[in-house]
């Protein structure tokens, strides 16, 4: 095996991949506008991505928070007054954690849940009864999970970003002695809604890519019950990669470009 | 009418088919015989445009199936039913939303009508109150019938059956034989069954063709296959293992 065919291998895709995966992208996209027209099969992948992540978002969300603010206190120590706290910890929280965690949470969970969905309606000959029903699988399957999930990701990164604040809180609270005015006053001086517009904007490219990434190893996915566990691993190995590269990319834009100027 | 020219389909270094003739007119029943393994389901496929030839052309009433466009593909799919010889059921749907898919996807009727037609359908399988079952609490007898149910539900002019009676007690493959022939002779549906079930080949089809090496060998009514000294088929009908077909692929 060539390096670089390990490489792809393990972290779920190589570039002419990335080409396909992209292309899948833009097909979804087209047929949107039908896919959006009938709502049961978008509310039904939305209840599936948004109610069903909530709990292991709420816990991942509270240590989240947690850890942010111990983390800010240590490096304070002696530097900086403890007032700022809850300004670092919720333009840390808004900005990279809740969007960045939250997407790594759900891709793993709603990843892997369409990847083998998908893959296992391919392996038994489900994708292809829809052809000959002559009903599009893209707009059938493929659009609807990407529309629920652009819209679910900025919802549920909103729930955990509040969790995680809430979550800083109470170690600041409790542990630091930090009283309630002052932890949010220093929220309300400084965290802007370009820092909340900012988190979003990348929780709405994450969750394209967490769609996407389930829908495309699902929908090739091929041999049978073990064909499907390497969709599952592909999904979620390369959802992740590109949560965290898009992250930078969005992360230089979105700072030298668009909110800088 | 369906033509299907020098169809030739490889899969790596596996000839499936190499050169496939055969023509299926309107309101005919086509009945493909042949061993397990043969490529029964891939012509079927190729049919339908699930699979696309290596060279060869198919020809649905003129068009060439091989050089459609997707949209136009889709277009001719809705004048195809297709029962897979896997059942093919949609696992995350009921029953009743199997068979009613495809009428909900592309006409206007309401859900009342739409249900109303599904338990029609169901009926004539012989699966009367299943509605609410999921497919995975079927048998696999009855997996295939709600796959025939889904097949016929919007009333295509063109029916590919991919095994229509294997799994199914003899009683059930008669009424399913009977469903077939029926449907033929009261809406003149044009269609292929693939089956090595030489009992109900007999008593659907209007033609039997036997698929052997790659190539259709032999055509004939029924009673020409009866009656016919060829080698190859005879060993088929009769279900010798001895004769000109060899047990093991070289
Ligand atoms: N997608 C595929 N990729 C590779 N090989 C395939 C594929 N589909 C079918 N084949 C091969 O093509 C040959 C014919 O398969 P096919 O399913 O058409 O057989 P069949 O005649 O329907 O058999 P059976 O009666 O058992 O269903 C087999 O050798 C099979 O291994
Ligand atoms: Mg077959």
């Amino acid at each position: 095996m060539k390096p670089s065919e390990y490489l792809a291998g393990s972290i779920g895709f190589s570039i002419s991949e990335v080409g396909a995966g992209f292309m899948l992208l833009l097909s979804a996209i087209k047929r949107a506008p039908r896919a959006i027209k009938q709502k049961h099969l978008v509310v039904e992948q939305m209840q599936r991505i948004g109610l069903g992540s909530l709990p292991l978002v709420l816990v991942t969300s509270v240590f989240t928070g947690g850890v942010a603010a111990v983390q800010a206190a240590y490096q304070f120590e002696n530097y900086v007054p403890l007032r700022y706290l809850g300004m670092v910890i919720s333009k840390s929280i808004v900005i990279e954690l809740g969007p960045v965690l939250t997407a790594l949470v759900v891709g793993g969970r709603v990843g892997a849940s369409i990847a083998a969905e998908l893959g296992t309606m391919k392996v038994t000959e489900q994708i292809e009864a829809l052809e000959t029903l002559a009903i599009d699988p893209v707009r059938y399957l493929v659009s609807p999970r990407l529309i629920a999930a652009v819209m679910m990701l900025p919802v549920i990164t909103v729930f955990s970003d509040f969790i995680a604040i809430m979550g800083g809180f109470a170690v600041a609270y409790t542990g630091l002695d930090i009283n309630t005015h002052v932890y949010f006053n220093s929220i309300k001086v400084h965290l802007t809604s370009e820092d909340v517009l900012s988190g979003l904007i990348k929780a709405f490219f994450f969750g394209g890519i967490i769609a996407i990434m389930g829908c495309y190893h699902g929908m090739k996915t091929r041999g049978g019950a073990e064909g499907v566990g390497i969709a599952t691993t592909k999904a979620v190995v390369s959802s992740c990669l590109l949560i965290l590269i898009t992250d930078y990319i969005l992360a230089s834009l979105l700072f030298s470009a668009v909110f800088a100027g | 009418m369906i033509r299907i020219v020098d169809l030739k389909k490889n899969f790596d270094d596996l000839e499936v088919l190499k050169g496939v003739n055969l023509t299926i007119n309107r309101g005919e029943t086509v009945v493909v015989i042949g061993r397990s393994g043969c490529g029964k389901s891939v012509l079927l496929r190729h049919i339908i445009g699930l699979m696309m030839p290596d060279s060869g052309k198919v020809f649905v009433d003129g068009l060439d199936v091989t050089e459609l466009k997707e949209k136009q593909l889709y277009e001719l799919r809705k004048r195809f039913g297709m029962l897979f010889q896997g059942a093919a059921l949609f696992d995350s749907l009921s029953v009743l939303d199997n068979v009613g898919l495809g009428l909900r996807e592309h006409t206007n009727l309401s859900d009342e009508e739409i249900r109303k037609i599904a338990c029609d359908k169901l009926e004539m399988v012989g699966l009367g109150r299943l509605d609410d079952k999921k497919p995975a609490e079927l048998s696999g007898g009855m997996k295939k019938r709600v796959g025939l149910a889904r097949a016929i539900a919007m009333d295509p002019p063109v029916v590919l059956y991919d095994e229509p009676t294997t799994g199914l007690d003899p009683i059930m493959a008669d009424v399913i034989n009977g469903l077939i022939r029926d449907l033929q002779k009261r809406l003149g549906i044009t269609s292929i069954a693939v089956t090595h079930d030489i009992k109900s080949a007999y008593k659907i089809g209007d033609r039997l063709a036997l698929l052997y090496d790659g190539k259709i060998v032999f055509e004939g009514t029924p009673e020409e296959t009866r009656s016919t000294p060829n080698e190859l088929v005879r060993q088929f009908i009769e279900g010798n293992a001895q004769g000109p077909i060899p047990i093991y692929e070289e």
